[in-house]
């Protein structure tokens, strides 16, 4: 266990370690000049006050200073929360922005892969022992796979505004009301959290319900059910026995599956305008608000990184082998 | 007879047709019996003795009928098996390596099998089940361990035990030597036998390739090839005076301890078995035969040349006096 | 007892698992086998048949179209009709024009992010387990954090600095972001067959290493490894059509990203033009459902455990 613990945490320091470079690094590999574009945008008339504004925008960028020390200032800044101030909302620190978008984001992708995942996870079990289900879930399941999130997304807006006339289809909550802790206030959120909700939710219940299933007739025709149906035991034991075996790597499938599902919250933020970290990264490459950039894909890893542990640990907690460290468990 | 076979035959569907891998067995034991059922790969002795305890579902039978302790035993009807399934004959599997489930103590395991029997006592089962255990030489803990912390000779014999825990008529083991050391396989062979005397099982078929095993466990031994039986008889007998001429090949292609690759060379039997799509007329075994003669096109007859001595051989039987036909006279049975 | 029994199993036992029979499997039996198998899978004449007619349709549809798929027309705001099959934009670009190079487009990014993973994840993790130690550990950590970071995200990240914009750059880096899976699978299977005995018997009988790669490993691997690559295909093209929808891929063609994200910016949805917006994403989702369905029913094909009877 600590083999594997010390494993992963390695991993993630170095993840977190990768991501920080690259986060630094990718506007200064990048073909042609950001602060140039920047500042072509102020269209400034004479050549003086363009160097000027040129310079002051490097080193707003901190670019004045030579590259190692430019890392080093931005580990500084990662590491204390000061994240620079944002070039789309002036005024607003990037982490201030991205705290009160973030409560809106994880309200939509936690739910929503607890929900899919556990409810695809018993579609699929029960595909896998019962042809006539099977016949529906399969050709269902892979259709909800292949649908582009961006799509459902359009498609779930039409039906369920213009069309129904149920949902909103913009926006966290109504507009014309002030946040406060009152029903009205909540079941305005609520109101707009469903459709990007569902959204998330269904093209994620493909997958779950299709991976499952495989590993579930893959269980049942395993030798340790071979042997429990030679010894006489229910086909309902043999079943469970074959879901809690399944279970595992299902669960390891979930830590990898995270990171589409994160891209595909993303664009379906950004359909519905609802106020999130996609809808963030929106405003952010629309305004070419670079700091925002950086930091909202640094607090994206730290979250990943965050929610990979977890899955971590509650694997540590259902495999024995892990526990026991028998056979480290594949990182 | 403790367990009678009559013209059992095994079939599953390929590609070009139905292969029967198990074609008209015919074979019984006794009270306390244990019989080694030998035979190359794909000759159908796992067929043989799976089937005996769980059909697998891509497979069918064809024709014939068991009866284990005078009860008819449906090996083709899944449902009322399930209830005779490690009561009344169990398996010892030759996967034995991962028959037992990863994630659940092998404790628990057996605790819902129990349930699955809906045993009554189960206090005193799991006592008798500790002494099994002390007895040979597993410790109580073992209950409350995972599968996979037990070494391999371990695991095969918690798998014995577990088989035979309910105390079964007929107990199949298959291969259960196969992928241990020497030392191991004479341990494990001991156990079945030991397990027998004390009556915790009644009968057993050990299906194995290695005749030496055999010889030291069996009371009798019977030889497949190509889906059929072709020798049954007494262990001493077939060591000391087989009759059919595959048997004969096999037991001179054993190398002999002491003796060294300049003294004499390790012989085979040339040729291979045929196709069991479409299997020749006749002796199965006719194209290796040294001693194939005319007759041998047509099928020969299992039948008794020597009080509890049957082969099916038409050379043996026409050396024996015997005509096609005698020995056997039971009309095949519908499939069941 | 020397037995002259071969270690593969006849065909016909294969094909429902059970103990080996007699008979050795030529390498031509077995691709025979595939074809017999792979003509007949339901899944895969479905999954490919309909891939086909949507290539022929991507190929074909750019060129008879009448209109280009930017070409702007007076003809705005279209239903469809009789001249615009699925209508026209609010620039009166012709809907179906576009779709049809949409396709073109999602083919092309597809074809390149699946093979610039394929490359990359089977030269790593083809090394990784042929050489094992260092190298691997090595590997295997930089995959797994990889796979982590979601690679929309970094997509975006590196995107929104490019003042460039094309389809060769945007493969490209999709597959950069995807090769940890191929690479998995190299690595996995070419564990598993370094050991077998067919490999060591190669070695022993003096082989080079890379003659031993070519003639034993690599056929067995290219089943699973075109399995993987499939989904890859799949996986690429919806990550291009959300990196479009962004306004982050080339603008200078209509892909169908692209289309949807003009549709939604122009309030589509509210004006119930849904021919503008609902073909794109259909078209996309039937190329890789039925990408998907040919995988498994190729899974089938090459896996006669998978078969049913």
């Amino acid at each position: 266990m600590r083999r594997y613990l010390t494993r992963k945490i390695i991993t993630y320091v170095l993840a977190f370690f990768v991501g920080v470079t690259i986060d630094w690094g990718i506007p200064r590999l990048m073909p042609g000049d950001p602060i140039q574009g920047l500042v072509s945008r102020f269209n400034v008339g004479s050549s003086a006050a363009y160097s000027g504004l040129y310079a002051s925008f490097a080193k707003a960028f901190g670019l004045d200073v030579p590259v190692w020390q430019q890392y080093l200032n931005f580990w500084h800044g990662v590491l204390t929360g000061n994240m620079g101030g944002s070039i789309y909302a002036p005024g607003a620190t990037v982490t201030s922005l991205v705290f009160s978008a973030m409560p809106y984001t994880l309200a939509l992708l936690v739910p929503a892969i607890l929900l899919s995942y556990s409810l695809g996870n018993r579609l699929g079990a029960a595909a896998a022992r019962r042809k006539y289900l099977d016949n529906t879930v399969l050709p269902l399941g892979y259709v909800l796979q292949a649908i582009p999130y961006v799509w459902l997304a359009l498609v779930v807006a039409y039906l369920f505004g213009p069309v129904w006339h149920l949902f909103p289809t913009a926006y966290g909550y109504d507009q014309g009301l002030v946040p406060h802790f009152d029903w009205t206030f909540i079941s305005s959120l609520l109101d707009h959290w469903f459709l990007p909700f569902l959204t998330v939710f269904m093209v994620s219940l493909g997958g779950w319900a299709i991976g499952m299933r495989n590993l579930v007739i893959y269980e049942l025709e395993n030798d340790s059910s071979r042997y429990m149906r030679a010894l006489g035991a229910s086909e309902r034991v043999v079943r469970g026995y074959a879901y809690r075996n399944a279970s595992l790597p299902q669960l390891s499938g979930l830590a990898l599956q995270l990171a589409v599902v994160i891209g595909g919250n993303v664009v379906t933020e950004i359909v519905f305008n609802y106020p999130g970290l996609g809808n963030l990264i929106f405003h952010a490459i629309s305004n070419q608000d670079f700091f925002l950039l950086q930091g909202i894909f640094i607090w994206i890893v730290i979250g990943v990184l965050i929610a990979n542990f977890i899955i971590d640990l509650v694997f540590l907690w259902v495999d024995p082998r892990t526990r026991l460290s028998m056979q480290g468990a594949s990182a | 007879m403790s367990v009678n076979v009559e013209n059992l035959s095994v079939a599953y569907r390929a590609r070009k047709g139905d292969v029967t891998a198990v074609d008209n067995v015919s074979f019984s034991l006794a009270d306390g019996e244990i019989m080694g059922l030998a035979g190359e790969s794909g000759s159908g002795k796992s067929t043989l003795g799976n089937a005996l305890v769980y059909l697998d579902p891509r497979m069918k039978t064809t024709g014939g009928k068991v009866t284990v302790d005078g009860r008819d035993l449906p090996i083709a009807d899944n449902n009322a098996m399930r209830h005779r399934r490690m009561t009344d004959v169990s398996l010892v599997p030759q996967y034995a390596m991962s028959a037992l489930t990863p994630t659940r103590k092998i404790g628990r395991l057996i605790n819902d099998l129990l349930k699955s029997h809906q045993v009554k006592d189960r206090e005193e089962v799991y006592t008798e089940l500790k002494r099994r255990l002390a007895l040979i030489g597993l410790k109580e803990d073992v209950l409350s361990k995972y599968s996979f912390e037990l070494s391999g000779g371990m695991r095969q014999r918690v798998t014995i035990i577990m088989s035979s825990l309910l105390n079964p008529s007929l107990l199949i083991a298959d291969e259960v030597t196969s992928a241990l050391d020497v030392s191991s396989q004479r341990a494990v062979g001991e156990m079945l036998i030991e397990f027998r005397d004390r009556g915790y099982i009644k009968s057993a078929i050990a299906i194995t390739h290695d005749l030496s095993i055999l010889a030291q466990i069996a009371d009798s031994i019977a030889i497949m090839y190509a889906g059929r039986l072709a020798e049954r008889a007494p262990t001493s007998v077939i060591v000391d005076n087989p009759l059919h001429p595959y048997t004969q090949a096999l037991l001179n292609s054993l190398p002999e301890v002491g003796v060294r690759a300049d003294q004499a060379m390790l012989t085979g039997i040339p040729g291979r078995p045929p196709s069991l799509v479409n299997p020749p007329a006749g002796c199965r075994f006719r194209d290796r035969c040294p001693f194939a003669f005319a007759k041998c096109t047509e099928t020969p007859p299992f039948e008794e040349i020597k009080p509890g001595h049957m082969v099916a051989c038409w050379k043996v039987s026409q050396e024996n006096g015997e005509t096609a036909g005698a020995g056997q006279g039971l009309p095949v049975k519908e499939q069941v | 007892m020397s037995e002259s029994i071969s270690e593969a199993p006849a065909a016909e036992v294969a094909a429902t698992g059970l103990p080996a029979g007699p008979g050795v499997v030529s390498s031509r039996r077995k691709r025979n086998d595939f074809l017999y198998y792979g003509l007949r899978n339901k899944k895969l004449i479905f999954g490919l048949s309909v891939e086909l007619i949507l290539v022929l349709v991507a190929i074909i549809g750019p060129i008879i179209a009448k209109y280009g798929p930017l070409q702007i027309t007076p003809a705005q705001l279209q239903h469809p009709n009789g001249t615009y099959w699925l209508g026209t934009d609010d620039l009166g670009e012709d809907l179906f024009s576009q779709l049809t190079n949409g396709l073109r487009e999602s083919y092309l990014v597809g074809a390149l992010g699946a093979g610039c993973a394929a490359l990359v994840g089977m030269a790593l993790g083809f090394l990784a387990g042929w050489r094992g130690g260092w190298l691997d550990e090595v590997l295997q950590f930089i995959t797994n954090i990889i796979v982590m970071i979601p690679s929309l995200v970094l997509l975006i990240v590196i995107g929104s600095y490019l003042s460039s914009k094309n389809i060769l750059f945007e493969g490209v880096f999709i597959g950069l972001t995807t090769w940890p899976w191929v690479a998995r699978a190299v690595r996995a299977q070419t564990f598993s067959l370094r050991t077998r005995e067919y490999v060591d018997l190669a070695r022993l009988s003096g082989k080079r290493p890379f003659s031993i790669v070519v003639k034993e490993i690599a056929p067995n691997m290219a089943s699973y490894l075109f399995l993987v690559v499939i989904l890859l295909f799949g996986s690429s093209m919806l990550i291009a059509a959300s990196y479009d929808f962004l306004g982050l891929g080339p603008t200078n063609v209509a892909s169908l990203g692209w289309t949807m994200s003009r549709a939604q910016g122009f309030g589509a949805l509210g004006y119930h033009l849904w021919w503008w917006f609902i073909p794109p994403g259909a078209v996309l989702t039937l190329m890789v459902a039925a990408l998907l369905i040919a995988n498994v029913g190729l899974d089938e094909v090459f896996n006669p455990k998978l078969r049913e009877s």
